[in-house]
């Protein structure tokens, strides 16, 4: 394996009482795509925040390219334009156009205009209609899409995303994992939070199933889905396949 | 035959004292009394320490005398106190006469009605010590070039217009209180009095106060008199007018003035 | 269709009834007489503009300092924490004195200290009184619209790289400004009306000419007159704030 990307070591991480990582060991190599599963509440989406800095670590380390970033102090402004976010949520800014909510930050923070490379990413992602648009006037699928568009436009070497599907209606999930897809045969490292097992079974490298805060099993998802080694993992993919 | 003659004069005079009360007599708010209102509070030199009731301060002796030319003892007379909005307002009063150095004016006259004057004001100029030394005079060339304060309620706004006719538009506040203020704070440099106020303000109020000084009253078109203010169609008027008639002619109101508002004389005449 | 009817029945009863009263003859000279209406007008209208005057340029100040005081009490970062502090003191210190006390206070009061002419004007200093007590008010307003804003803004703007400041700047006060649109609608019309306070240190605005010729001629009428020059601007804009808050709640519901 080559130097990971990501690495993290004994990463831990409560909210009040309720301690939500327990330790977590994880290497994330670049390219490679890695699929988070779990129920709800197990800890994937605060692993995801952890990665980025958006949430502080309690204790363990959280190393991009060997650099740890949990350290107290670490000026993460920088780290965050290598590490991209999508959240559930899509999270755009409704009072700018989809346009402008791509190009808000590689105007402020690169100091570039970008303009080609935006609307090439528009039109990449069958958005380059609706650039001039408000969010409220999308669907939800085209806001995540719009969502990713806003990340990738920061050249990030790494995307984490949050459960990216679970906002949508059934018929527009498809449009958003094609996004997915495409980003994967581009080679990008991606981490992803998600319920469709279908598509972490056919996309995934990895597929780390977590389970109270802890990483329960990993594996290729092929043995994962079909040949889960620990009675939890069988419980839960079970209860999701039904 | 002199007790005669004295007995006959007494029965006169008490007949003349009869008479006056019999004019009065069921046209008071309360019969028997005599109900004056007065400002709250109520200044020198128009009455002094704020007490009407003690008679003393020009306003408060004329209203005695006032009362006693009417046949009323001075025990018979009631003091209230108004605001000058209240005594113009719409509606019934809660006095029979209401002293507290209203002008007698045409629009005012429409809506309540005036005495006869009981004292014509010079109008006065009140300045400051360095605005005095800055070359400030007593003329109206002079008067032009200052900044003007008035006080909103008073005639004075239409007298610094038209005589004055300042430079700049004056500056109007709600009372003496806030021109001192002002003057105080360098904003106005002179503000226009009747002249007992001015002098009060001048001497009491302010640090450096200067009456600078005074209109002549027979000069101006419509001298500043001050009218005893009653109800729109008050059938005490007559008797209140016949009564200060009296004290015209015996010469009572100049004594009275002589008294309180002796110092008012002295100050230069504005050319 | 029936509350047509209705109010022009109310309406009615208040015409018929109203004249029936026995001191309507003395109230209506006191307070609806046309000559002394159509005398005082024009001067009142021109009196007016002062008040325009003064509402214009406070309002750019009350912004620009109400947002100031908003961001010094909403900042987060420890090293600023006397400047958090400040806010709030500022905050409670200046909605908690009555504007004509400030008014005294400022416009008599820091001339008072001998400041030459013209800086010892009282339209200066009323005018900062107005903008000490409006921003405040006004710094209350932006920051609970700042503080409507979801977390979920703030960490996606981040999340790209953008600073705290540009976040502020280019997230989160666009929208929070927006949202608290007919708060300050309200705010700048109460503004309008008590402009007339600076009329307390000098300055002769619309209530006080009218005052002026009250006294003149011992008649109410020019309040009146006053008041309607007054309705004919705070009416159309209490509407229109009515109408934004009405559209923001469609817009959110």
């Amino acid at each position: 394996m080559p130097d990971p990307r990501l690495s993290l070591r004994g990463v831990t991480k409560s909210f009040g009482d309720v301690q939500v990582l327990r330790g977590i060991d994880m290497d994330i190599a670049p390219g490679e795509m890695v699929c988070l599963i779990g129920a709800s509440g197990s800890g994937k989406s605060t692993l995801l925040r952890c990665m980025n800095g958006l949430e502080p670590v309690d204790d363990g380390a959280v190393r991009l390219d060997d650099v740890d970033i949990a350290e107290p102090g670490f000026d993460l402004g920088p780290i965050r334009r290598r590490i991209g976010i999508v959240f559930q949520s899509f999270n755009l800014f409704p009072h700018m156009t989809a346009y402008d909510n791509v190009a808000l930050a590689p105007r402020r923070v690169l100091g570039e205009d970008a303009r080609e490379r935006i609307e090439a990413l528009f039109a990449r992602f069958g958005l380059a209609d609706h650039m001039r648009k408000y969010p409220d006037q999308l669907s939800g699928g085209q806001q995540q899409r719009v969502a990713v568009i806003r990340a990738l436009a920061m050249r990030p070497q790494t995307m984490l995303l949050d459960e990216i599907t679970s906002a949508l209606d059934p018929e527009l999930v498809g449009e958003v994992l094609d996004v997915l897809r495409r980003l994967r045969d581009d080679g990008m490292t991606m981490v992803l939070a998600t319920h469709e097992m279908a598509f972490a079974r056919e996309v995934a490298d990895r597929v780390v199933f977590m389970d109270q805060g802890v990483v329960a099993e990993e594996g290729v998802p092929e043995r994962i889905f079909s040949a889960p080694e620990r009675e939890r993992t069988r419980r839960f993919l079970a209860s999701v396949l039904r | 035959m002199k007790n005669v003659l004295t007995a006959a004069l007494l029965s006169f005079a008490a007949t003349g004292a009869m008479a006056a009360g019999h004019c009065a007599a069921g046209k008071t708010l309360t019969d028997g009394t005599l109900t004056i209102a007065t400002g709250n509070p109520a200044y020198y030199p128009w009455v002094l320490n704020d007490a009407p009731e003690a008679g003393e301060g020009f306003e408060a002796a004329v209203a005695y005398a006032l009362a006693e030319e009417m046949g009323f003892a001075a025990d018979a007379v009631t003091w209230v106190r108004t605001s000058f909005d209240e005594a113009i307002q719409p509606g019934a009063k809660n006095f029979d006469l209401n002293m507290q150095q209203y002008s007698i004016t045409p629009e005012r006259d429409k809506v309540v009605d005036f005495s006869a004057p009981y004292y014509t004001a010079p109008q006065a100029v009140m300045t400051t010590q360095p605005v005095v030394d800055g070359g400030a005079a007593p003329t109206l060339e002079s008067l032009k070039g200052l900044k003007w304060g008035v006080v909103a309620s008073t005639t004075a706004l239409p007298v610094v217009m038209d005589r004055i006719q300042p430079d700049q538009s004056p500056l109007v506040y709600d009372d003496n209180a806030n021109i001192t203020a002002a003057m105080q704070a360098g904003q106005i440099d002179a503000a226009l009095f009747d002249l007992p106020t001015a002098l009060f303000t001048a001497a009491v109020l302010m640090e450096n106060g200067v009456v600078l000084g005074q209109f002549d009253p027979d000069a101006a078109e419509n001298p500043d008199q001050f009218g005893m203010l009653m109800p729109e169609g008050s059938a005490l008027k007559t008797c209140v007018d016949e009564a200060l008639a009296a004290m015209t002619d015996s010469g009572k109101l100049a004594e009275i003035e002589a008294q309180w508002l002796q110092e008012a004389t002295g100050v230069p005449l504005i050319k | 269709m029936i509350a047509g009817v209705s109010t022009c029945v109310a309406l009615a009863l208040v015409v018929v009834l109203v004249p029936l009263a026995p001191g309507w003859d003395a109230v209506r000279a006191s307070f609806f007489d046309g000559e002394v209406f159509v005398r005082v007008f024009p001067d009142l209208l021109r009196a007016f503009t002062l008040d325009v005057a003064i509402f214009a340029w406070s309002v750019p100040m009350i912004f620009a300092l109400g947002l100031a005081i908003a961001l010094a009490r909403g900042n987060t970062n420890p090293a600023l924490f006397p400047l958090r502090i400040f806010g709030a003191v500022y905050v409670d210190l200046f909605r908690g004195i009555p504007v004509v006390l400030l008014v005294y206070l400022v416009g008599f009061g820091i001339p008072g200290l001998g400041l030459p002419r013209p800086w010892n004007s009282p339209y200066i200093w009323g005018t900062v009184a107005l903008v000490l007590t409006y921003s405040a008010y006004v710094a209350e307003v932006l920051r609970s619209g700042i503080e409507s804003i979801h977390a979920s803004q703030r960490n996606a703007a981040i999340c790209l790289g953008l600073s705290e400041r540009d976040t502020m700047r280019y997230v989160i006060l666009p929208q929070a400004i927006r949202r608290v649109v007919p708060a300050n609608m309200n705010m700048l019309v109460a503004l309008q009306k008590d402009v007339a306070l600076l009329s307390f240190i000098g300055p002769v605005e619309i209530l006080r000419q009218a005052g002026i010729f009250k006294s003149l001629l011992a008649n109410f009428t020019p309040y009146v007159a006053a008041a309607v020059i007054f309705l004919c601007i705070t009416v159309p804009a209490t509407r229109y704030a009515d109408y934004l808050m009405n559209r923001d709640r469609d817009a959110r519901s």
